[in-house]
């Protein structure tokens, strides 16, 4: 793939963004399992399988856990490919870079020795790695199934049986409404400029191009955060928030989060050492 | 004029060092739709701002059924949520108004700060959406709607609280030609409503559907009060105060030429 420039890059970043969003979108319209579940339910239960995976001193009970969420994944038709690129690669990366000095500096018995530099590798350390890294890809892969099976308000205002503050739901809401916008704004911007430059920019010219970009996004967030208090203000805004959710327990809704809390209970239990 | 719902004296109000109001004087009668018409800059917006209590003048006075519109009255509670019930405003730019993440979430704004009750919410929530023929966006975030869905949404958002006085700021502004009819549509059907709609425009070509008195203005003031056919029929006050505009066009006889003119009933 040839190699972009920085305006097209940036472009490319922006219309990502927008297409992730976009697709959460879409999986969360999905007929699937998760989809069809009260949010308030699926939050606790999702809430429980990540406490169960994050204090479980036993691999085999973090596998099952993450087995579960794969289960749940496939039966929510949320795409195992969405969650590979997304969640698991990433999130491998990431926490592998924390677990790496681990595997050669926890003492313990020393199996195998680098080869070159002759560094130990303990099965200690082995051990404290994998649990850092299937408690976080297990944690992180429950999250995004959250995330992706259920629309984003919908998540913001399920946080308020965890006793979130309503102000707070709501300054997130409003948080996901804007940025979206600046967004679209922030890729208008580079489109605009690219229309207008010839060739390619040099290191200098980037900089300041973004900087401008920035800026002039700083000055309509401003300009449009007056705006929407204005238009909060006109419609009765009084510095109090209020939230209403149309969310309805069913028993279907309640016996799921029973499973998916005796699940977890379960694996709390089976996870002591 | 006895009875006024809104009563402007001698105002001024400036941005910083820009004087967008300079001594308006305006009085409205309940009822009436009144379009406050000028070019852009010319102070419809900043009036519309006054009349919905959001900026307060530097000097003059703005008064809603006698009682003046000061901050200090908008600190009572009381005066405040009735003010704020009976009096709504639509802006130009629909992302401002639709600061909410859900459509649901936007409509229902506006009565969950006057404290309705939950179940009358929902009721009046879904009937102003059913009203509108926008209930399967109910769960749409705003930045997947249309710019004549996001508009609808707006309304929505201000009808629901049934206002007697609706502020409306360039309701078709960047609209296509089907949304804008629509809009349109929706502010010709309030003319029996009782309401008393304001509506700052310059599109002279809806004037006589949306407005039965107009106000002009130019540069803070107002310059002309009259019958929508009156204001359109003085071609000289409309030059003057930037409302008509010169394109290339073709006449029936075949001749294409370029002039100041409107675009209704022209023949010359």
């Amino acid at each position: 793939m040839a190699r972009r420039g920085f305006l097209d890059g940036s472009i490319h970043g922006f219309l990502e963004a927008l297409e992730h969003a976009l697709e959460s979108e879409e999986v969360a319209k999905r007929r699937g399992l998760l989809q069809s579940l009260d949010p308030r339910a699926k939050l606790l239960g999702i809430l429980g399988l990540v406490i169960a995976a994050t204090t479980s001193r036993r691999l085999t009970v973090i596998g099952a856990v993450f087995l579960l969420a794969c289960i749940l994944t496939i039966a929510s038709r949320v795409p195992l490919r969405t969650l590979l690129v997304r969640t698991w690669l990433g999130t491998l990366a990431f926490t592998g870079l924390i677990a790496l000095p681990a595997v050669f500096c926890t003492p313990g018995l020393a199996r195998w020795h680098l080869p070159l530099v002759g560094w130990p590798v303990t099965v200690t350390g082995i051990r404290t790695a994998a649990y850092l890294i299937s408690r976080v890809e297990t944690a992180a892969t429950l999250s995004v199934l959250l995330v992706l099976s259920t629309p984003w308000t919908h998540v913001l205002k399920a946080l308020r049986v965890l006793r979130v503050p309503a102000v707070l739901v709501v300054v997130l809401g409003m948080t996901y409404r804007y940025i979206l916008l600046l967004i679209g704004t922030a890729r208008e911007i580079f489109e605009s400029r690219r229309s207008r430059t010839v060739g390619r920019l040099d290191p200098g010219q980037r900089r300041r191009m973004a900087i401008s970009a920035a800026g002039v996004l700083l000055s309509k967030t401003m300009y449009l955060s007056g705006e929407v208090y204005l238009a909060m203000q006109s419609r009765g805004f009084r510095g109090d928030a209020y939230l209403l959710d149309e969310f309805r327990m069913g028993a279907r809704d309640w016996m799921w989060l029973v499973l998916l809390t005796g699940a977890s209970a379960g694996a709390v239990w089976a996870g002591r050492r | 004029m006895a009875g006024a719902v809104f009563d402007v004296q001698n105002v001024r109000y400036c941005y910083d060092r820009v004087v967008a109001l300079d001594g308006a004087m305006l009085k409205v009668a309940p009822g009436l739709r009144l379009a406050l018409l000028g070019a852009n800059g010319s102070g419809k917006s900043t009036l519309l701002r006054l009349l919905d209590g959001i900026y307060f003048a530097e000097s003059g006075t703005v008064r809603f059924e006698g009682e003046a519109l000061t901050e200090a009255r908008f600190e009572e509670d009381a005066f405040a949520f009735d003010f704020r019930r009976r009096v709504a405003m639509l802006f130009q730019n629909p992302d401002v108004q639709l600061f909410n993440p859900s459509v649901f979430d936007e409509v229902a704004f506006g009565p969950l700060q006057l404290r309705w009750s939950a179940g009358e919410i929902r009721s009046r929530v879904e009937a102003i959406l059913e009203q509108l023929h926008i209930a399967h966006l109910k769960d749409r975030p705003p930045h997947r709607l249309s710019g004549g869905e996001k508009k609808r949404v707006a309304i929505a958002s201000v009808l629901i609280l049934d206002p007697q006085v609706l502020l409306l700021d360039e309701p078709t502004a960047t609209l296509d030609p089907e949304s804008q009819s629509q809009i349109i549509e929706i502010i010709a059907g309030w003319k029996d409503s009782g309401r008393t709609v304001i509506t700052a425009t310059h599109d002279l070509d809806v004037l006589e559907e949306i407005a039965d008195r107009c106000v002009v203005f130019q540069a803070g003031r107002v310059v002309a009060e009259a019958t929508p056919p009156a204001i359109l029929a003085d071609e000289e006050l409309l030059r003057r105060t930037g409302l008509l505009h010169c394109h290339g066009h073709r006449h029936a006889s075949g001749e294409i030429h370029s002039h100041p003119h409107r675009h209704w009933n022209h023949e010359t």
